[in-house]
């Protein structure tokens, strides 16, 4: 093995560029994103009907949900505990952690948001095959939470990414986020495809 | 025929399974070799010492449960002892002893995590992780009955405890404490001469003590080259000039040397609890008589205990009015990662992150 | 235990090696010449009974009229500490010298400094931001950032 003499300093344009893209997208980013199937929160009013391939296609989408990792803070511990042996969330269809965001639909995002973060975030969720969903866990990923105030702190993801469940909490106990689950899965049951293009 | 390589960058993190959060490195690579890495951290940077002026002294107790989210009580402690020594308060007997047993139970959960996550890293695919989360969950249990949280306790107050220990804790405590040692010699026998373990991690990720002091490392990472420096006996604070324990320390300073520190450590911790709980006062108060809205007197203090990653203090500057003129935190886990460069130069990328993850950090407290 | 050294003392030995490099000596700490700071440092760290190996932390404080730059030191051989102060009056563009050659651990907490505060380290290797990135506007532990 041989041993470089010195330490390799790379090139300082990247941190340049990374810096640029940050900039920007602080600029840029939304006050809120609405959660695009708001909609079937106020399902009496829609009149939805489901079709036996609605029903079919949902029950297939929502009872494997596969997760991908995006754990920058606290909350990701009581994840964690929610895999772990006592929560035990395999009992749910959805123990399946993923490392590539290309083969999850589902996002939990658990922990403060910081606008450093905040491009890898995006890029994560961009990545993420259709239909996806997110999950907002704790009261950093809603609001900011206890650090709003923060210089660097993005006040909730959904200035960067629509949401769809928000899991209030800091940290939402193991409980929450299984109830939160189970709030998003009920979601996707009432999805129909026919509406889906209308909206 | 030697094969004509050239270097190329890699980036790992921010978002990678082995990070142990947000951390990221760009590493340089020729082939397989790691010829040098940059740490790139500040991705969970949350402004905490900012953050810090804004509030009353008091109120700066849960933001330091954010800190390092895995050791939340030792945080709380180290804050409130810095902010006892500025104003001059002294905390009653009981409320130190109960300090002792929850930092002692803190370490044992934090080491759960630290080891149970560096065995990940080194491929036990999740095995040994979920073992050692049995176990922590016990003791956030116990935590539970005493805060009522199970990550961010927010337990400690200036001048003691938030409240007295409820009635079920001790006999609940002791049950654990039965248990433990057990639990401990079973993964002795998993992990201590098996033989993937050893051939990862012995004589992988090497540092000298000389190399560890100049770079202002701390905790199981510098007492794993055998340097023996623990600041519970170096510096006692509290009550730990009492008690009888060993401070377990490694060889030659490697990742299974790292491993098998903290799992002593756990055994020494078990240890103190037991004194502690003998000699604990049944009767008394739990925190001094502190006013609300504390104003220290002018002036500067710095108060630093052995948290379970190591050298955690905190160095607060007041100027008599009722939040924090300064506050700034003596990060162990940032520390702990300024060797890092030289500890993973020459080996192979898969070492890397096994090197990563036996100096067991967490980026709560690494960007703050 | 772990002795706070005297900085009287130690300051009066300093003053006689190095003339001009002690601007205060209290008790709890050592003023330092901010020019003089890495012959300073060098000798704490050098001399056989001193030894001070070990550097606990570096930190600044903002006090509008100048920046304070503390240093704590340990030797973890005699087992005593003491603390060295550095001042910058130089709001716009304040300067200090690297202690990163003596203790690497000042590496990245020097980088932090920069970064946060807004003080140059000269002689440090690779002088860039730690925690915020390249173009962030200010330097958000100062005071008067908003
Ligand atoms: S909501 Fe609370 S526990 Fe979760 S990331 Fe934010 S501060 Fe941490």
């Amino acid at each position: 093995m041989e041993v470089v003499p010195d330490y390799i300093y790379p090139d300082r344009e990247i941190d340049r560029a990374e810096g640029q893209v940050i900039n920007d997208l602080k600029a840029n980013s939304q006050p809120v994103i609405p959660d695009s199937d708001a909609w079937l929160d106020a399902e009496l009013k829609q009149n939805i009907l489901l079709t036996s391939v609605d029903t079919m296609i949902d029950w297939a989408q929502r009872s494997s949900l596969w997760t991908a990792i995006c754990f920058p803070a606290c909350c990701a511990f009581e994840f964690i505990a929610a895999n772990g042996p006592r929560f035990d969330l395999s009992r749910f269809g959805m123990e399946i952690l993923r490392a590539s965001p290309r083969q999850a639909d589902l996002m939990i995002t658990a922990g403060t948001l910081t606008w450093k973060m905040a491009p890898n975030v995006k890029r994560i969720y961009e990545q993420m095959a259709e239909p996806k969903w997110v999950i907002a866990m704790g009261a950093c990923a809603i609001s900011g939470g206890i650090f709003a105030s923060g210089y660097n702190v993005v006040p909730g993801y959904n200035h960067i990414i629509p949401v769809d469940v928000y899991v209030p909490g800091c940290p939402p106990r193991p409980e929450g986020l299984i109830y939160g689950i189970q709030m998003l899965q009920k979601k996707i049951a009432k999805k129909s495809l026919f509406h889906k293009e209308k909206a | 025929m030697a094969i004509k390589t050239e270097p190329f960058v890699l980036n790992i993190g921010p978002v990678h399974p082995s990070t142990h959060g947000v951390f990221r490195m760009r590493a340089t690579l020729d082939g397989e070799v790691v010829l040098d890495i940059e740490p790139v951290i500040g991705y969970l940077h949350r402004g905490i010492e900012k953050l810090a002026e804004q509030r009353t002294f008091t109120g700066f107790i849960p933001l330091t449960d954010r800190l390092d989210y895995i050791s939340s009580m030792s945080n709380n402690m180290a804050y409130c002892m810095a902010v006892e020594k500025l104003a001059g308060v002294k905390v009653p007997e009981r409320a130190q002893y109960l300090r002792v047993i929850i930092a002692e139970m803190q370490r044992i959960a934090n080491h759960l995590i630290a080891n149970g996550s560096f065995l990940n890293d080194c491929g036990a695919y999740f095995t040994p992780f979920l073992y050692m989360f049995r176990e922590r969950e016990k003791v956030v249990d116990l935590f539970e009955m005493l805060s009522g949280q199970r990550l961010t306790y927010n337990f400690m107050r200036i001048g003691g405890l938030s409240q007295d220990i409820p009635d079920e804790f001790l006999p609940a405590l002791r049950r654990f404490l039965d248990k433990m040692p057990a639990f401990i010699d079973e993964y002795d026998r998993l992990l201590k001469e098996n033989e993937v373990l050893l051939a990862r991690t012995r004589g992988v990720g090497i540092i000298t003590a000389e190399k560890a002091l100049n770079c202002s490392i701390s905790g199981p990472v510098l007492r794993s080259t055998g340097y023996s420096w623990d600041l519970r006996k170096a510096d006692p604070y509290l009550l730990y000039d009492r008690f009888n324990f060993d401070v377990p320390v490694g060889m030659q300073g490697d990742c299974y040397d790292r491993f098998r520190v903290r799992m002593e450590e756990m055994r020494q911790s078990v240890r103190i609890i037991e004194q502690a709980l003998k000699d604990l006062p049944l009767k008394g108060a739990v925190r001094a008589d502190v006013p609300q809205r504390l104003h220290p007197p002018k002036g500067e203090a710095y108060a630093h205990i052995e948290s379970p990653k190591g050298e955690l203090g905190f160095h607060v500057v007041s100027d008599n009015s009722i939040a924090p003129y300064r506050v700034h935190i003596r990060p162990t886990s940032l520390l702990n990662l300024t060797a890092l460069r030289e500890m993973v130069r020459g080996w192979k990328v898969a070492d890397l992150i096994v090197i990563f993850g036996s100096i067991d950090i967490c980026l709560g407290e690494v960007d703050r | 235990m772990t002795i706070a050294l005297s900085g009287t003392e130690l300051g009066k030995r300093l003053a006689e090696k190095f003339p001009g490099s002690i601007v205060e000596s209290i008790p709890d700490c050592l003023l330092v010449n901010p020019s003089l700071l890495p012959e300073v440092a060098g000798f704490l760290k050098d001399i056989p009974d001193l030894d001070f190996n070990y550097l606990n932390y570096i930190t600044s404080v903002d006090y509008y009229e100048y920046f304070e730059v503390i240093y704590r030191l340990t030797s973890t051989k005699y087992n005593h500490s003491i603390v060295l102060k550095a001042r910058c009056y130089d709001r716009e563009n304040p300067v200090l010298p690297s202690v990163t050659e003596l203790w690497q651990g000042a590496n990245f907490q020097e980088r932090e400094i920069y970064d946060l505060m807004g003080i140059r380290f000269e002689g440090h290797p690779n002088l860039k931001r730690l925690l915020l990135w390249d173009g962030f506007a200010g330097h958000p532990l100062r005071k008067d950032y908003l």
